[in-house]
């Protein structure tokens, strides 16, 4: 573990170069943010209308979806819906094979990036969007600070799993070589069990074990109910050996998986 | 004691072969055939501090798989190997801090990052101690000449420009040996001349100890004191560039520009080009001494010029890999 602490400095100065290359794709963040927007102004007519429309009492109250949905729309690059596109182009020119000549651990120099493209696109759209929503549209703040410290330490480990997420992605490229097929499996799954289609308590009762026992609802759907204050503050001391464990294991099972996959591209040669 | 030692280093690749049609591509699915394909069939070498090896062979002779097997990137299935008392797929990451990599076409800068920031992020990445850093960069900015190109980013540089950077690049962790695989390859004259030059100021000024892979012959005369030539997976030859020559060929070639066009017909040499004025002569020294044929040739032509020149590089290694075929 010592090796890796003294390698940090490496692996931020990589996630910090990468994190400013991202930053370039100017015309990318604004369309993001106009797409963002109306979608959160579609679900949130949706929404709506099912609340105007059912006289049941729902398990989520209708400002705190509202406030959900723009949540989801912010942050909607943190999900790990694609694979890096840097390291599908060096899988498919060969050229990855020379990632094994930098002095580093190349799962952890794989996350770093990872990091980074899970936060550089949001800067631009996050705080436009949420500071429109917390003007114009009905959007709420945290109700206290309690809320909200509980919101930003769930919102860490949202990023570091859904790097992890991602990188499992990159090292899936070893053996698929597009990624175009799981890419579009696990973005669809991703979308639907982070609770950024419907939130996640909206889902039948049978679904729920299934759903808790998945790292997802750690990337969006936990955190945002910290932030609504949905889940009490004091539930994080419950959530974060989940989110610790499931980083931990994610991170493990990428090690091993990539580890395959080093040998695999060795034996090939090329 | 040896920078590297490589002994009897074999490497075996499965290929799976696919019979043509759709019959073939659906026996496939069931059963594959695989062809071996012995990329190193038993190499061995030593190379001391300081060597500047040239590594040629034709195409798919192994050459890249040595360097592979070299950085540590390709596992050997037998034979030993040891670079500076390491085994570099064994303590991979101690061993690729220690050397350098240059492969031509392809690029380890970052490509959307000016080349400075590059450098700096190499800086971060191989733990250099930033005063040693700031006077290696500063070295490598003077000899190559890239001052100008330092916010540029890379994908903005012209290919000659480029290798320069990354030749930088490879040496910005101070690395005992480099490997250069075909840095030359599509560069223009200008642009190879200022690379060849540097590397032998680097091989002479700082002791680097380098093997260049490459098919440029001229790469190899201008710099290189030891050549092994490989095919096959096999080394052909191992030693000085002169030996290389005796040992294939002791021919050597007379030109000569005469005043008229009339042939030249002589007993111990024989005429191998004609174009225009100019008669290229192919004699072996050691039947007829150069200044004998001289002598003879100037008494029966009026020659206007002539000079004598040793059977190019090309035709020596082309010789070389067809006996060995």
């Amino acid at each position: 573990m010592n090796t890796y602490l003294s390698d940090s400095k490496a692996y931020a100065a990589v996630c910090s170069a990468r994190f400013r290359t991202l930053l370039q794709y100017r015309a990318a963040a604004f369309a993001g943010f106009g797409t963002q927007l109306f979608w959160a102004l579609i679900y949130i007519m949706i929404f709506e209308a099912f609340y105007r429309s059912s006289p049941a009492t729902q398990p989520m109250t209708y400002p705190e979806v509202v406030t959900y949905i723009w949540l989801c729309q912010a942050f909607l690059v943190i999900l790990p819906f694609n694979a890096d596109p840097d390291i599908r182009a060096m899988v498919r020119s060969g050229n990855v094979v020379y990632e094994l000549l930098r002095p580093a651990n190349l799962y952890f120099f794989w996350y770093s990036r990872a990091i980074a493209q899970r936060t550089a696109p949001g800067v631009f759209r996050a705080l436009p969007i949420l500071i429109i929503a917390l003007v114009f549209f009905e959007m709420d703040l945290p109700p206290d600070f309690l809320a909200a410290g509980a919101w930003f330490i769930s919102m860490i480990f949202a990023v570091l799993i859904s790097a992890a997420l991602t990188n499992l992605l990159n090292i899936s490229l070893l053996w698929t070589l597009s990624g175009e097929g799981i890419s579009v499996l696990l973005a669809a799954s991703a979308g639907l069990l982070s609770g950024l289609t419907i939130p996640l308590v909206f889902f039948p009762d049978w679904s729920q074990a299934f759903i808790a026992f998945l790292p997802y609802r750690y990337v969006m759907d936990i955190p945002f109910r910290f932030y609504l204050g949905h889940l009490s503050a004091d539930q994080i001391w419950n959530h974060l050996p989940f989110q610790i464990g499931h980083l931990v294991a994610l991170i493990a099972a990428g090690r091993l998986i990539l580890n395959r996959g080093i040998r695999r591209l060795v034996a090939q040669g090329g | 004691m040896p920078h590297i030692i490589v002994e009897n280093l074999i490497k075996t690749f499965h290929i799976a072969q696919r019979q043509p049609g759709v019959w073939g591509a659906l026996r496939g699915v069931i059963h594959r055939n695989y062809r071996e394909i012995a990329a190193l069939d038993g190499i061995s070498f030593a190379i001391e501090p300081g060597e500047l090896v040239g590594y040629i062979g034709p195409n798919g002779a192994g050459k890249s798989t040595t360097v592979k097997v070299l950085s540590g990137i390709l596992v050997p299935d037998a034979g030993h190997c040891e670079i500076l008392g390491r085994v570099p797929w064994k303590e991979r990451i101690a061993h690729v801090a220690r050397i350098g990599v240059v492969f031509g076409q392809r690029t380890q800068l970052w490509w959307d990052l000016p080349v400075i920031e590059s450098f700096d992020l190499l800086r971060d990445i191989y733990r250099v101690d930033p005063r040693q850093y700031g006077q290696t960069r500063d070295e490598l900015i003077a000899l190559l000449a890239l001052e100008d190109l330092l916010d540029i980013p890379v994908r903005q540089l012209s290919l000659g420009q480029r290798t320069r950077c990354d030749l930088a690049a490879a040496l910005i962790h101070r690395p005992a040996i480099l490997f250069l695989d075909e840095p030359t390859i599509g560069l223009d004259a200008v642009a190879k001349l200022a690379v060849r030059d540097f590397i032998k100021r680097l091989n002479r000024e700082q002791n680097i100890t380098v093997i260049l892979t490459t098919h440029d012959m001229d790469d190899i005369e201008a710099l290189c004191t030891r050549v092994m030539v490989i095919a096959q997976g096999q080394i052909l030859s191992d030693g000085t560039l002169e030996a290389l020559r005796d040992r294939v060929t002791k021919e050597r070639r007379l030109i000569v520009d005469l005043e008229g066009t009339e042939d030249i017909a002589d007993p111990d040499a024989h005429v191998i080009l004609r174009d225009g004025h100019r008669v290229h002569l192919a004699f072996d020294p050691d039947r007829i001494p150069p200044a004998e044929l001289i002598a003879r040739i100037t008494a029966h032509h009026p020659v206007r010029d002539l000079f004598v020149e040793n059977a190019p590089i090309e035709e020596i290694i082309s010789r070389l890999y067809a006996e060995n075929r």
